[in-house]
């Protein structure tokens, strides 16, 4: 019998207020499994990572973690149960230095014998993160407040990972460095659902591509099955894998 | 020669002792300032309350341990236990569970308009449910003897501290270094820093915010009774008023520590204390200059740190990253109503006010006319609130200091044989020119600093500019007399509702083209954000200077009139520091925006209180009037006190701002809102066939 999907949405509907985003959606992501989730602006993409993680509680439909569900509960129970998200944008506690922006959820973690350790790890993927950890976390720049967000994430090894525009306001060369390591973090156990613009990278990192538009799963399957043109036709995307918008 | 060479030493020697005399004498009450400013840090930094209530919970507390102590003759330790540890942690409990929960992610303004309500609901709450007497010499915390019973015991010494500066400083001291601690070195520390920022970031880290919070009100709110117990014997007599005058000096040691520093906190309220002490030490005590200057130090130490701190003006308000979950605000009711219901609303606010009106001309008796008159002369000065909170967006806790500003110079400009009505707009201009001068610093702040330089404005006023016989005209009220106009007469009540009426409607059309003219357009750039108004050619500054200055001179305006009304400029009676936060408390519940909430808090603010003393007079006239009714009947009926209305008033009006956290957009708004909606509805079933007006608002499923 197959393990429970780490994570599973089923027939959900959210929004904002009187703002609908998504109508009735499926999702699955199996264990270990590498999922890029794609669409234009405005699909509701990143309304998907927001329930997947807790915050954001569905108006209709279930979601669950690791075959448990956890539909209305508070994103600390999410995080509990080992989902990670590194929301899009901004996502770092300004006023609190960068050193203590970590020590937030390793102490946790890791508990206290543990932290100094994880700290090492996160220096050691981020070396710049490192040379600032005394600095605000507010004053560091767009680009290192991503990496911040993410060596967080990534010293977590978490279930599952949810990486929401993670490449957003990265230089290029980081950003390949950034999938190298989301690509041993797969490759160690952790699944991933990845929330992407750039489609090439997110494509090759994943192993399953799902198609968002209007707030459902337009279309999907095998990184290496699918007829891509199409899947970008269905969800009104250019054509060309990304092309347009790097 | 020699002798002036030999006492120069001694001289000097004398100063140089007492300087450190007044320091001593100084450090209790720098210390009273650093346990009050710490307490409002340690709020504003773990729950982005800037938590104005502190001083009414502390005041709770106090009024408690004064009950046990000396009323009931509690010993020491159950009493202190039980005012400090238990109702402390009740109320703090208490007011995370069932207020600030909601509204954990509100922005600061919203945070404090609910510290405003409590502020005015808290006091009278105390005093209904403790009695409203008098509560004089309160009892000490703490009952060791002075410094030189066991200190100095030979000689004595000039270095002397009673047994409540001891405890004082010695809790100072205690709860700064364990509030550094718990910040500095544990996990709950950084928890509590970090909740107020993002609770929604700190919960994708796992952690539990709801417990979080509580546990830091909990704190909080038994720091707030601790320094309740401790700084109730500073004072004669136990009342409320004297903790909110400590509030601007704690304000002014908050500022030091940007808001969120303990520690600077602790050192501005130590330095103010001591620079206090001093100067009342080394400036002559029958100068003007020391008169004068002693009391209003704080004031103007807060607003010098105000005006020179480049941290605090450019202090920028640190935004929820994941703001964007929350849904967005609901449209106002003008864009959801359709066209054919606006004029309905339009013909039915015309019958409203002939209907009002005609009431007030053969219904109501002279009583009640006069509360209505005198509830429309005040909804001028809470015209002046929508205009500079509402319209304007800075939140001003001094509008009722500009109505005294401006009742007061009305009342002057009479005495020299002015007419009432000139000199009126007189008061306005002096309001106005000192709302310039006020404005041209304050409404550069951001929003929080301004709420504060605001407050502390209207505390510094009450507490020394009043006093002074130039400001106030002495201590007898000036008489204002009512206008005399071309032969028509408004010395009776019905005339002067007419004409308080026509001053009302002349405002109210003003604001409302000031509001939806250009000048509104522009207000609501700059409310949204300043940066974004500033990239498209709008000076925020000078926008908000303009409203600051018309909402004082209309403040003005509206306290002459409501002056001339009552035929007194009385400050203590109609303007004070309180009545106007229940004003603004009113407005900002009814609806900041609106003309319509200016004129219905304008007339509850009077009508209200009287209903509710009809309503607990009734009981009292009936065990009067019927002495053989069942003995039951008798005592439920005695139970109710007259003399409850104002009190009870209070706290519904305060209580009632604790819905803005829900509707921002004001009472008023919502019911509409609520009511358009529902009679669209209604409409709509009534009428199947015809198309359903689009609110555009529901966005449907792609097909």
């Amino acid at each position: 019998m197959a393990a429970a999907p780490v994570l599973e949405l089923a027939g959900v509907d959210a929004g904002y207020g009187v703002f609908h985003a998504l109508f009735g959606l499926d999702l699955r992501v199996e264990p270990g499994e590498a999922v890029a989730l794609v669409g234009t602006n405005g699909a509701g993409k990143t309304t998907v990572a927001r329930v997947a993680s807790g915050l954001l509680t569905p108006t209709a439909g279930t979601v669950s973690v690791d075959g448990v569900d956890l539909t209305g509960r508070p994103a600390q129970d999410f995080a509990r149960a080992g989902v990670v998200h590194a929301p899009e944008g901004r996502s770092v506690f300004a006023s609190l230095s960068v050193e203590e922006n970590l020590l937030l959820p390793f102490r946790r973690q890791f508990g206290r014998a543990g932290v100094a350790d994880a700290l090492a790890r996160a220096y050691e993927l981020f070396p710049r993160v490192g040379e600032r950890r005394n600095q605000l976390a507010g004053t560091l720049s767009g680009g290192e407040q991503r990496m911040l967000t993410l060596a967080r994430a990534l010293v977590l090894e978490p279930r599952l990972l949810i990486a929401d525009e993670l490449s957003l306001g990265l230089a290029p060369v980081i950003t390949a460095e950034v999938y190298d390591v989301l690509a041993r973090v797969r490759d160690a156990g952790t699944a991933l659902l990845v929330v992407e613009q750039h489609v090439d990278h997110a494509l090759a990192l994943a192993s399953r591509v799902v198609v968002c538009a209007h707030g459902q799963v337009v279309a999907g399957g095998a990184t290496d099955e699918v007829d891509l043109s199409t899947v970008f036709a269905t969800a009104g995307m250019p054509d060309d894998g990304g092309e347009a918008i790097r | 020669m020699t002798a002036a060479a030999a006492v120069q030493p001694v001289l000097a020697a004398g100063a140089v002792g007492d300087f450190f005399e007044y320091a001593v004498r100084g450090i209790p009450f720098g210390c009273v300032y650093a346990l009050l400013a710490v307490g409002l840090v340690l709020n504003y930094k773990t729950s982005g309350v800037f938590n104005l209530a502190f001083a009414a919970q502390a005041y709770a507390s106090a009024a408690v341990f004064y009950v046990v102590r000396k009323e009931h003759e509690w010993a020491l330790v159950p009493a202190a236990l039980l005012s400090i540890v238990v109702v402390g942690a009740a109320l703090g409990f208490l007011l995370d569970y069932a207020l600030y929960r909601h509204q954990r992610t509100a922005s600061p303004l919203a945070k404090l308009v609910t510290s405003l309500g409590l502020l005015v609901a808290m006091p009278e709450m105390v005093k209904l449910a403790l009695g409203p007497g008098v509560k004089a010499n309160p009892p000490p915390l703490w009952t060791v003897r002075r410094t030189d019973d066991f200190l100095w015991r030979v000689g004595g010494s000039r270095f002397v501290l009673d047994a409540g500066q001891i405890a004082t400083v010695l809790a100072t001291v205690f709860v700064v270094i364990g509030l550094t601690l718990l910040f500095r070195r544990t996990a709950l520390g950084l928890q509590m820093r970090a909740v107020v920022e993002s609770p929604r970031l700190l919960r994708l880290q796992g952690v539990d915010t709801d417990r979080v919070a509580v546990v830091s009100w909990i704190l909080s709110s038994m720091l707030a009774a601790l320094v309740g117990v401790l700084l109730a014997p500073l004072f004669a007599q136990l009342t409320s008023l004297d903790f909110f005058t400590l509030l601007v000096a704690a304000i002014a040691a908050c500022v030091v520590g940007n808001l969120t520093s303990i520690s600077g906190a602790f050192l501005g309220g130590l330095a103010l204390g001591i620079l206090q002490a001093e100067l009342a030490g080394f400036l002559p005590t029958d100068s003007v200059v020391a008169n004068g200057l002693r009391p209003s130090l704080p004031f103007v130490v807060l607003f010098a740190l105000l005006l020179i701190r480049q941290s605090v003006r450019s202090a920028r308000t640190v935004t929820d990253p994941l703001a964007g979950v929350d849904p967005p605000p609901d449209p106002p009711p003008a864009d959801i109503r359709p066209a054919w219901m606006t004029t309905a609303t339009r013909a039915f606010a015309v019958v409203v006010i002939v209907a009002g009106f005609a009431l007030c001309a053969w219904v109501f008796d002279d009583y009640w006319v006069g509360l209505i008159a005198a509830g429309v002369c005040l909804a001028v000065v809470m015209l002046s609130i929508v205009l500079t909170t509402g319209v304007g967006g800075t939140i001003s806790l001094c509008q009722c200091t500009f109505a005294a500003i401006g009742a007061l110079a009305t009342a002057q400009l009479t005495q020299h044989d002015v007419p009432v009505l000139v000199a009126m707009v007189g008061g306005a201009a002096v309001a106005a020119a000192v709302g310039a001068v006020l404005g041209f610093p304050v409404i550069r702040l951001p929003g929080i600093y301004a709420a504060l330089a605001t407050l502390a404005f209207a505390l510094f006023f009450e507490g020394v500019l009043i006093n002074l016989s130039w400001v106030s005209g002495g201590d007898t009220p000036l008489r204002v007399p009512r206008p005399t106009v071309l032969g028509t007469s408004f010395l009776a009540d019905r005339p002067f509702l007419v004409l308080a009426a026509a001053v009302f409607a002349v405002a109210g059309v003003a604001v409302i083209a000031l509001r939806e003219g250009t000048t509104g357009r522009f207000l609501d750039a700059v409310r949204t954000s300043d940066t974004a108004a500033s990239s498209v050619g709008i000076n925020p500054a000078r926008t908000r200077l303009v409203v600051f200055v018309l909402g004082a001179g209309l403040a003005g305006l509206g306290g002459g009139l409501v002056a001339s009304f009552s035929g007194q400029a009385n400050y203590s009676q109609s303007f004070t520091f309180f009545i106007g936060l229940v004003w603004l408390v009113l407005v900002i519940t009814a609806g900041s925006r609106s003309v319509q909430a200016a004129i219905i808090s304008g007339i509850s603010f009077f009508v209200f209180p009287a209903l509710l003393d009809r309503l607990f007079t009734w009981p009292v006239n009936f065990v009067d009037t019927n002495p053989g009714a069942p003995p039951w009947l008798l005592d439920i009926m005695g139970f109710f006190k007259p003399e409850w209305a104002q009190g009870v008033a209070f706290v519904l009006f305060g209580l009632g701002a604790l819905t803005y956290a829900k509707h921002p957009e004001g009472i008023i708004a919502a019911q509409t809102s609520a009511s358009i909606r529902r009679t669209v509805r209604f409409v709509e079933r009534r009428r199947p066939a015809a198309t359903s007006p689009s609110n555009g608002l529901d966005l449907e499923a792609p097909a």
